[in-house]
């Protein structure tokens, strides 16, 4: 019996049969927090998609101490559809059953604690397509607080929001953290993944895993990143070039 | 009061109320079904369906059943032939599915068009609202009746799905058997509509009044509503038009319902100017915030 919130283990997967991502071994326990980095195309998001159990893994194991909640890309949303922030927070108790019956009021209560929570109290009615990039992550990150699951996906939530909504996140990531939570957040960002519990870096395969002290170092970076990555300042710090492409295979 | 008569003549005579009626209650439900089948990007397969049960609506006709049986077996023979047509990889789902639809189309013609079938191939393809029976009402309502309450008990997972597929599944929500009740609704739509709007016009119910009030609505469930209450309209100018023109019912309401939805096309907000209206002033010269 493990005590792992996420343990995966020789995980395959990929699309119409062909692998996109190969040889994927990680654990989190509760309370951890994993950064993926890779590139576009790396299997970030098809790890995320087989977790979410969107795809079946064509091999490997995966076991999960609960059903994940998951945080998308704000651009993966259609921001035409006419739905408020509130109604979107409140999409999170469908997790609870009861999928052909209306929100009660205990389901709009807590959509409301979790707008509050990430600091968007006063914009419940407002249009979801109307609100700015950084609000708009914020309401996903709402409607994952409401699902209450012990283990969160992020996908690149911080890409694009402003610096008030990038600290108000970040610090949601700790209150969760430390409630136990297990977060595993794909990223592009090199320089912040040094602040996560582990770095889990994919390339089509699994390059590395570990602590970032042990997994950001030029080697595995270039090797994960290739020529997308730029090292500044005699390689103590590090960026990658950004391509916003986002396909299945991401 | 000429005008007042001008109005009401139409409806004077039952068999436009028949007619109307008709077409206030598929279109009820169309008109709401509608928002769902433009949002999950299905007008190409509604179209396919509609199309592609000619040849159940022939048979029918040849045999002397209801319509609404031939439709409905067309309908899931389209279904099951377009699906498999769509399968072959090498051409794309698109070709496979022209294929099918044209093969289905050409068989439907050949059989209403052999010496012996009864002169009925216009009435098929462009409906006859005017041609309506006690059955078809009830048909009809029946129809309005369940859809309304299936559409009702699906609304959440709908709202979810719409919004963002991958969060509704982990939600909990089934993306495949979400669009699988759809494509029932569908398909029942289409068989029960089809005896007014015919093959070719049946799709005009089920697309027109969601694209005309797209971006006007501040709901899903307003969306709906209000796609109902265009197609109702639609359905009242269209029999004016044809009762006073001369023209043909069907063609008359069909072309009522895209004028509604190139109106309501033309007056949508951008959502650029969507967005600028709702922020607040002094947020709307600030600069673009930085990647991170």
């Amino acid at each position: 019996m493990s005590a792992a919130a996420i343990a995966v283990r020789g995980l395959v997967a990929g699309y119409n049969g062909a692998p996109v991502l190969r040889d994927v071994s990680f654990h989190a326990a509760p309370g951890q927090s994993v950064c993926v980095l890779g590139p576009n195309g790396g299997g970030k998001t098809t790890l995320f998609r087989v977790l979410l159990g969107e795809i079946e893994p064509a091999a490997g194991t995966i076991d999960l101490s609960a059903r994940p909640a998951y945080v998308a890309q704000t651009e993966r949303t259609r921001l035409d559809f006419p739905v408020t922030a509130l109604d979107v927070a409140v999409m999170g108790t469908l997790i609870h059953g009861r999928w052909w019956l209306p929100p009660r009021r205990s389901d709009r209560q807590a959509a409301r604690a979790a707008l509050d929570r990430v600091g968007l109290a006063d914009q419940a009615g407002v249009r979801f397509g109307e609100l700015s990039g950084g609000q708009r992550q914020r309401t996903l990150l709402a409607r994952a607080l409401v699902q209450d699951s012990p283990v969160l996906l992020l996908d690149e939530p911080l890409s694009g929001v402003d610096p008030a909504s990038a600290a108000l996140i970040a610090g949601v990531f700790q209150e969760l953290r430390a409630e136990g939570r297990t977060l595993l957040v794909a990223s592009h960002d090199v320089e912040s993944a040094r602040s996560f519990d582990l770095v889990l870096c994919l390339h089509g395969r699994q390059v590395a895993f570990g602590s970032p002290a042990v997994t950001l170092d030029r080697a595995t970076l270039e090797a994960t990143y290739g020529h997308e990555l730029i090292v500044l300042d005699g390689g103590r710090g590090a960026v990658t070039v950004q391509h916003h492409e986002h396909g299945h295979e991401d | 009061m000429e005008a007042v008569d001008f109005v009401l003549d139409p409806f004077r005579s039952g068999i436009d109320r028949r007619a109307l009626l008709e077409l206030a209650l598929v279109g009820s439900l169309c008109g709401a079904l509608g928002f769902w089948i433009v949002t999950e990007r299905l007008a190409y397969g509604a179209e396919s369906l509609s199309h592609g049960l000619l040849p159940g609506l022939v048979l029918a006709a040849l045999a002397g059943a209801p319509l609404l049986l031939g439709a409905a077996g067309g309908a899931l023979a389209a279904a099951v032939l377009i699906a498999f047509g769509s399968r072959d990889a090498r051409m794309g789902p698109d070709a496979g599915t022209a294929v099918a639809v044209t093969g289905l189309v050409g068989l439907g013609a050949l059989l209403a068009l052999a010496p012996d079938s009864p002169q009925r191939l216009e009435e098929l393809l462009f409906g006859d609202p005017l041609g309506i029976t006690d059955g078809d009402l009830v048909a009809a309502a029946a129809f309005l009746l369940l859809g309304g309450a299936a559409l009702a008990v699906l609304h959440r997972p709908l709202v979810a799905l719409g919004f963002d597929p991958p969060g509704a599944a982990a939600a909990g929500i089934s993306p495949t058997l979400v669009r699988l009740a759809l494509l029932v609704l569908l398909a029942g739509a289409v068989a029960v509509t089809v005896q007014g709007l015919g093959t070719l016009l049946v799709l005009a119910v089920l697309v027109g009044p969601p694209v005309a009030v797209r971006g006007h609505a501040r709901t899903p469930a307003r969306a709906m509503l209000a796609g109902a209450a265009v197609a109702i309209a639609a359905a009242v100018i269209g029999i004016e038009v044809s009762f006073h023109a001369h023209s043909a019912a069907g063609a008359s309401v069909a072309l009522a319902l895209c004028a509604a939805a190139a109106l309501g096309a033309v007056l949508r907000p951008s959502p650029r100017a969507a967005r600028r209206g709702a922020r607040p002033r002094s947020l709307r010269r600030a600069p673009a915030a930085p990647g991170r």
